[in-house]
């Protein structure tokens, strides 16, 4: 089985990478984007029957930052 | 007084850690990062500066999970001195043991050069060398030393005095001009700027050195 983790930045929290990324397309001609936020994405393989309670574990013990970090899990 | 500094893969700043404690007086000894257990009679603990594990997933946080750091960790529990500077603040923010976070700098930019601190508080066994209020001047080196805390935590930090130094022109977005800031019980110290790179003459300035004086002092007097 797979996982899909998506790690962002909090609301709340500047995301000078985000920023960076929303100035260079505004530079480029591109118009209306009012904000972007870059998180990250972690696949995980994993073994049959892990749930999904084990890796929102792993998320809180490793995977995000919950001070500054919100996660999301996928299982597939 | 004897201090342990602990070493990951990737740290750079450990030698001159060392060297600094033993500038000051105190008996050194390096603690690999799988080893478990702490060197008898520890009094303080030292995480350098570095990129351990690369900065991979986030500055500190495979370096929080690795062996030693439970050690660490229990030292503090017991009420043991830990200092942790700039790759070691931000392990220590990963483990917990310091509330916030260290956040990419605004800038975007990695930032190398001395900036003038402010001693926030003299009431620590890191501080009481300098009288609050004073500047001093100390290295900086990082790409993610601004640090975050929700309002909360800044008030509550401020409000027991446990902001240690702030940025005189903060270089990186710090929240409420942060450099340093210590446990509740104020003998856990995390701080970007490197005073061990401020600790001998022939660095430029010495503007260190009583952080490291102050605190073998404040140990042998134990």
């Amino acid at each position: 089985m797979k996982a899909r983790v998506h790690v962002m930045l909090k609301n709340g929290v500047l995301d000078p990478q985000g920023e960076a990324v929303r100035h260079a397309l505004g530079a480029m001609g591109f118009e209306g984007i009012n904000g972007v936020r870059q998180g990250k994405v972690i696949e995980l393989d994993l073994a049959e029957g892990t749930t999904e309670a084990d890796v929102s574990a792993m998320c809180e013990k490793l995977l995000a930052n919950t001070v500054i970090e919100s996660y999301s899990v996928e299982i597939s | 007084m004897h201090a342990a500094v602990v070493v990951f893969p990737g740290s750079n700043c450990d030698r001159d850690l060392a060297v600094a404690f033993e500038a000051a007086g105190a008996q050194v000894t390096k603690v690999w990062h799988k080893d478990t257990d702490l060197p008898e009679g520890v009094d303080i603990i030292g995480i350098p500066g570095g990129f351990s594990f690369g900065d991979y997933l986030r500055c500190g946080a495979i370096a929080a999970n690795s062996p030693i750091c439970r050690s660490v960790a229990a030292h503090a529990e017991r009420g043991g001195y830990v200092i942790g500077i700039c790759n070691g603040f931000q392990v220590l923010t990963e483990t917990g043991l310091l509330p916030g976070a260290l956040l990419r700098n605004a800038g975007l930019k990695y930032i190398c050069k001395t900036v003038a601190l402010k001693v926030e508080t003299s009431a620590s066994a890191f501080t009481e060398g300098y009288t609050a209020g004073d500047t001093i001047s100390i290295p900086i080196a990082h790409h993610d030393g601004n640090y975050f805390a929700d309002d909360e935590t800044i008030a509550r930090l401020q409000g027991e005095d446990r902001v240690a130094f702030t940025y005189e022109d903060t270089p990186n977005g710090a929240k409420a001009d942060i450099a340093g800031i210590l446990s509740s019980n104020r003998r856990v110290l995390g701080m970007m700027p490197h005073p061990e790179r401020a600790a001998d003459a022939g660095h430029g300035g010495t503007d260190g050195q009583a952080l490291f004086r102050a605190l073998t002092g404040a140990l042998a007097a134990v």
